[in-house]
């Protein structure tokens, strides 16, 4: 199967590969996917006081798709608030990268990857807010 | 010598044809264009006895009493088809069990699969994690009504090279008919179908650097006589055996590729062993959590499957796309399940994922070999610094220890 020239370039020079410390308050980290199906995706944020994804990074196990889809939805993010990353549709990403129908799950493991990342970010400020509260 | 891209290391999905076999073939195509079922005048007598020529040749490679044993087929595919389907048709009445492995190639295991629909019993026994199928554990599947084994000669994944002879003499004691689908092994390790009791054996041309679109099946016509029933109807060629117009160029070929393997076959596997151990050696020298997928000597002289663990095959495949090789990943396939041999071994599906496939063959050099090593390594490095999972390796994190969610 050929490639598209947009996930050839995506993963020929991949935005923002790398890691945020999970343990910052202020970090999201979304860990997606299994390695018995031959990708894995952590994508991780980092969210300023006001609710924008100020930095995001990937790290991928996979196919070129699953790293174009990756690198891809951090440049996407970023910039971007909680509520309009997490709007972000798998379909948007299959569309810009041209991904073939048998890739299309690169692209959804990818919206999961965000998903997951605003909501480990929320608990984790959820958590600490009622911890605040409490004392 | 200057590399020149792209270079070729799927050796076991097919092979350039030889200039010499190609030089073989060409007058019957154009000159001696006859067809062999042609018996009133010259251009069919020319054709024939090419063809049986070509018989004895191959016959006499693989240790067969006569040309006659050998039937011409399209190629493998259909050679196994003819065989499995033909020897359950003919002797069906005897019984209706078939022993094969779970290593077979798709065209042994899913016409086994069709005869299941017709009312056959199969038993797929499983190769160990060497890829080695066990002879005790072919007997152990014998029983009463069992009419056919079916083991290939070599494994196209990980090249493991099956005990037949063992085999052959626990089918024989038995008089069950035994077939071999002798595909990847021709001429890369010894094949004789007389001392190794085999009744049936595929051959194809395109392995051996002959031709695409012909192939033979053996058929024992004594000690004793195998019949067949066709499975093509037509002219009857090939004694009623397989009817269709003989591929008279490719038939020449096919026997012009066994001749170089005849001569060069044995001096050819030393080369092609030392250059797989090359590479072997090299990649495992440079990079840590490397995994040789099957046995590590009785295998293939080409053939190297390795599991660059924490690396996903088809990610690296694109990242060496210069470099022709194959994966068990299941991004290669549409199914999305990856290779179900090396999942038969036991491998675990993330190996199988990481698994790549290099296939050495004639026409690769040292310098390729260096080249592909060098550049291996550089990429598995770079995808592992991309990979979570190698990050967690890093860390002291077992990855089975996680509770990971398939999707």
């Amino acid at each position: 199967m050929a490639y598209s020239e947009r996930v050839i370039e995506h993963y020929e020079n991949p935005r923002n590969v790398g890691a945020l410390d999970k343990n910052d308050a202020s970090v999201g980290t979304g860990l997606v996917g299994a390695p018995a199906c031959g990708d894995v995706m952590r994508l991780q944020i980092r969210v300023n006081e006001s609710g924008v994804i100020e930095d995001a990074k990937f790290k991928t196990f996979g196919c070129g798709s699953a790293i174009a889809s990756s690198s891809l939805a951090t440049e996407w993010i970023k910039g971007k608030t909680l509520d309009e990353a997490g709007s972000i549709q798998n379909s948007q990403i299959a569309e810009e990268l041209n991904l073939p129908p048998v890739k299309i799950h690169c692209s959804v493991l990818a919206e999961d990857a965000i998903k997951s990342a605003i909501e480990d970010y929320r608990k984790k400020r959820a958590a600490r807010q009622s911890l605040e509260k409490g004392q | 010598m200057a590399l020149k891209f792209p270079i070729y290391m799927d050796n076991h999905a097919t092979t350039p044809v030889d200039p010499r076999v190609l030089e073989a073939m060409m007058p019957y195509f154009t000159h001696d264009f006859g067809n062999a079922a042609s018996r009133t005048h010259a251009f069919g007598w020319h054709a024939e006895a090419a063809v049986d020529a070509s018989r004895e040749s191959i016959a006499s490679f693989i240790g067969a009493e006569s040309g006659k044993e050998i039937v011409f087929t399209s190629g493998a595919t259909e050679s196994d088809n003819l065989a499995i389907k033909g020897v359950a048709e003919y002797y069906g009445n005897k019984g209706k069990h078939i022993i094969t492995t779970t290593i077979e190639h798709k065209a042994v295991l899913d016409s086994c699969k069709r005869l299941e629909k017709q009312g056959f019993e199969v038993t797929y026994v499983n190769a160990g994690t060497d890829g080695l199928v066990n002879p005790a554990d072919i007997e152990r599947a014998m029983t009463e009504k069992t009419i056919l084994v079916s083991v290939m000669l070599a494994n196209n994944e990980v090249g493991s090279i099956q005990p037949i002879a063992e085999i052959g003499k626990l089918t024989r004691a038995r008089g069950v008919v035994f077939h071999v689908d002798a595909v990847q092994g021709l001429g890369k390790t010894p094949f004789d179908v007389r001392a190794m009791n085999v009744d049936l054996a595929s051959l194809t041309a395109h392995k051996i650097y002959g031709p695409k679109g012909v192939g033979a099946l053996y058929v024992r016509r004594s000690k004793p006589r195998i019949r067949l029933v066709a499975q093509m109807d037509g002219g009857g060629h090939e004694r009623g055996n397989r009817s269709g117009t003989l591929n008279v160029p490719g038939i020449v070929g096919f026997a012009k590729a066994v001749d170089i393997l005849q001569r060069e076959g044995v001096a050819e596997a030393e080369k092609i062993r030392g250059l797989r151990d090359r590479l072997w050696k090299k990649l495992v020298d440079a990079l840590p959590e490397v995994k040789l997928n099957g046995h590590p000597t009785l295998r293939l002289p080409g053939n190297l499957n390795l599991s660059f663990a924490f690396v996903e095959g088809e990610g690296l495949m694109m990242a060496i796309k210069d470099v022709a090789v194959s994966s068990g990943s299941a991004c290669t396939s549409a199914s999305l399940e990856p290779s179900y041999v090396l999942r038969s071994m036991g491998l675990d599906e993330d190996m199988a994922h990481s698994s790549i496939r290099f296939g050495l063959g004639r026409f690769n050099t040292e310098e390729e070999v260096d080249y592909v090593a060098e550049l291996v390594t550089a990429k598995v490095r770079r995808l592992r610094d991309m990979s979570p999972l190698w990050e967690m390796h890093q860390d002291g994190i077992d990855i089975k220890s996680i509770q990971w969610v398939a999707h």
